[in-house]
């Protein structure tokens, strides 16, 4: 699920792949596969880097391409440092049940909570999105984490930073900075979930505000 | 979905999203903290006309996981028995900001009459009406099922561990027996598990079969041990023999109660006959030595105790589902006319 659509005005729409189809034509691409993969791999380098190796790091995705990006960037992790298992300690964060607009939205089907075995607690959480924009989705994640575990600390990971915080937070890795109009969607496309390219697109430039 | 009345009303896509989310939901009932704030700040009303023990206290339950502020009301002690209509009482818990009303009454329909008539603007979720429908129940059922025996990889029993998420229950034969003729539950059950895909089989005395029942999209039967042995059912779900509302005691029905066992009771004998991944459901209060044995009862067969804590997970879905999404705006202002709605002054919404 996009991370955007906590945002009034863009709507999330249930069926996105059509739209996205439908917008890649008139979108602008701003980032390609080989974009993609250079941003995954340097953040990849920054959570060691920060975290001082990999112990007792666990990536949790939000869904549905957070989850995605969270099972590439173990992929990396792992490869700099054999102590992590891309398989044992990533997860994935379901924040439907925990969001504070569902009463403006049109129904969200709930997703799957998974977490690692060994669980979060004093672990170093890295949560891990697509797009970060108002920040209402990280509000809500940050609330169902509270309610599995006490991690040690919680960090952000995202690959599309575009700006118009509504909320006091920020990202410790970003992947790219977009500066967009409100007006604009930006979407990420991965291989495993829309099929073709990776690819990071803006569309809705020069149109009218959605509102 | 804005109200849940009725199982018949259902499509089956609706019916797996309900039972994909009570999924997740019972994922959350496993951790040490169950409680979720999805519908804070919601009111939800336990409206009951009619003796319930496990299904107001999964409502309750349900509706306090999702942190909605729960009102119970049964017509013992209330109003009600001083005379007040049922309208009446819509109005009042209009007044009184009501988001889902949870509705058990002893008349068929109660519940869709409180959901059409325009007295109130909140979802309506039907607790069971009289002998009409109980969709809860039969959606609890049905997650049960497939929880066993469903999915791809044929669910707990087969050795799967998803719970069959996304799957429906095409190609399991289900066999409901006894008391059809006053059974909710079975109405329920065989518009759903038909729904799903499922073979439903009624087994009962030509006496508690309803008049009817052959435009139901079901088979019949008056021989338990023929339908055991013949149809080898994947699930058997045994109705209560629901003597209260039976008129002077047996009521005519069957000769005797132990006639109504040698027949129709599920046995240790009975249980023998089943296939060997077959699960025994009852959606209880069970009559133990009346339908039941209490062999076949307390066999490792018998989800009964797993049915009661999947209906807190299905009722979750169910209240999620009606609860969130765009407020809609209601249909039509409901009948305010002044004087008749009690604290119409200081409680009207917005």
């Amino acid at each position: 699920m996009h991370s955007g659509t906590g945002m009034p005005g863009t709507p999330d729409h249930p069926a996105g792949r059509i739209d996205d189809a439908a917008d890649g034509a008139d979108g602008t691409v701003v980032l390609g596969e080989s974009d993609v993969a250079r941003a995954l791999t340097r953040i990849a380098h920054e959570i060691v880097e920060r975290s001082k190796g990999v112990t007792d790091v666990v990536l949790l995705g939000i869904p549905t391409r957070g989850v995605t990006l969270a099972a590439r960037l173990a992929q990396r992790l792992a490869a700099i440092d054999p102590a992590f298992d891309p398989a044992g300690d990533v997860g994935e964060l379901d924040v439907t049940m925990y969001r504070d607009d569902l009463r403006r939205q049109p129904t969200r089907a709930v997703g799957i909570t998974r977490l690692p075995e060994a669980g979060i607690e004093g672990k170093t959480v890295v949560l891990v999105d697509d797009v970060l924009f108002s920040g209402r989705t990280i509000r809500a994640a940050l609330d169902a984490l509270g309610d599995l575990g006490r991690p040690r600390a919680v960090r952000l990971a995202a690959l599309v930073d575009r700006g118009h915080r509504e909320l006091p937070i920020r990202p410790d890795f970003v992947g790219k900075n977009l500066p967009t109009s409100t007006s604009e969607r930006v979407r990420v496309r991965l291989s495993e979930v829309d099929g073709g390219e990776d690819a990071v697109v803006i569309s809705g430039r020069g149109e009218e505000g959605a509102r | 979905m804005r109200h849940l009345l009725s199982t018949a009303e259902l499509s089956r896509d609706e019916s797996i999203l309900l039972l994909d989310t009570a999924a997740q939901m019972a994922a959350t009932q496993s951790r040490q903290i169950k409680k979720l704030p999805t519908l804070r700040g919601r009111t939800v009303v336990n409206l009951f006309f009619e003796d319930s023990t496990r299904t107001r206290i999964s409502f309750e339950t349900a509706a306090k996981r999702l942190s909605a502020d729960v009102i119970n009301f049964s017509a013992k002690g209330s109003s009600v028995s001083k005379g007040e209509s049922l309208k009446d009482t819509a109005l009042t818990l209009h007044a009184m900001g009501a988001d889902a009303v949870v509705v058990r009454h002893w008349a068929s329909g109660a519940p869709y009459q409180l959901a059409h008539a325009g007295w109130l603007d909140a979802a309506v979720l039907n607790a069971g009406d009289g002998t009409h429908m109980h969709p809860t129940q039969a959606l609890l059922d049905a997650f049960t099922i497939r929880r066993h025996l469903g999915g791809p990889d044929g669910g707990l029993r087969g050795g799967g561990t998803d719970d069959g998420v996304g799957a429906d229950l095409a190609g399991l034969k289900v066999a409901i027996v006894g008391d059809v003729l006053h059974s909710r539950v079975a109405r329920a059950n065989v518009r759903l598990l038909h729904t799903l895909g499922a073979e439903v089989t009624l087994v009962s005395p030509p006496t508690l079969l309803p008049v009817g029942v052959e435009t139901w999209p079901c088979r019949t039967s008056y021989d338990l041990d023929a339908t055991l042995a013949d149809r080898q059912p994947d699930a058997v779900m045994m109705l209560r023999v629901q003597r209260e509302r039976m008129s002077g005691g047996a009521g005519g029905f069957f000769p005797s109660p132990l006639e109504y066992t040698r027949y129709y009771g599920l046995d240790a004998r009975r249980l023998a006959l089943l296939p060997e991944h077959a699960i025994v459901m009852h959606p209880g209060p069970m009559n133990r030595g009346l339908e039941i044995s209490a062999e076949a009862a307390d066999s490792e067969r018998a989800v009964i105790v797993e049915q009661v804590a999947n209906g807190v997970a299905v009722r979750m879905a169910a209240l999620y589902l009606l609860l969130s999404g765009e407020e809609q705006p209601p249909a039509a202002p409901p009948v305010t006319q002044p004087g008749t709605q009690p604290g119409t002054v200081e409680g009207t919404p917005r």
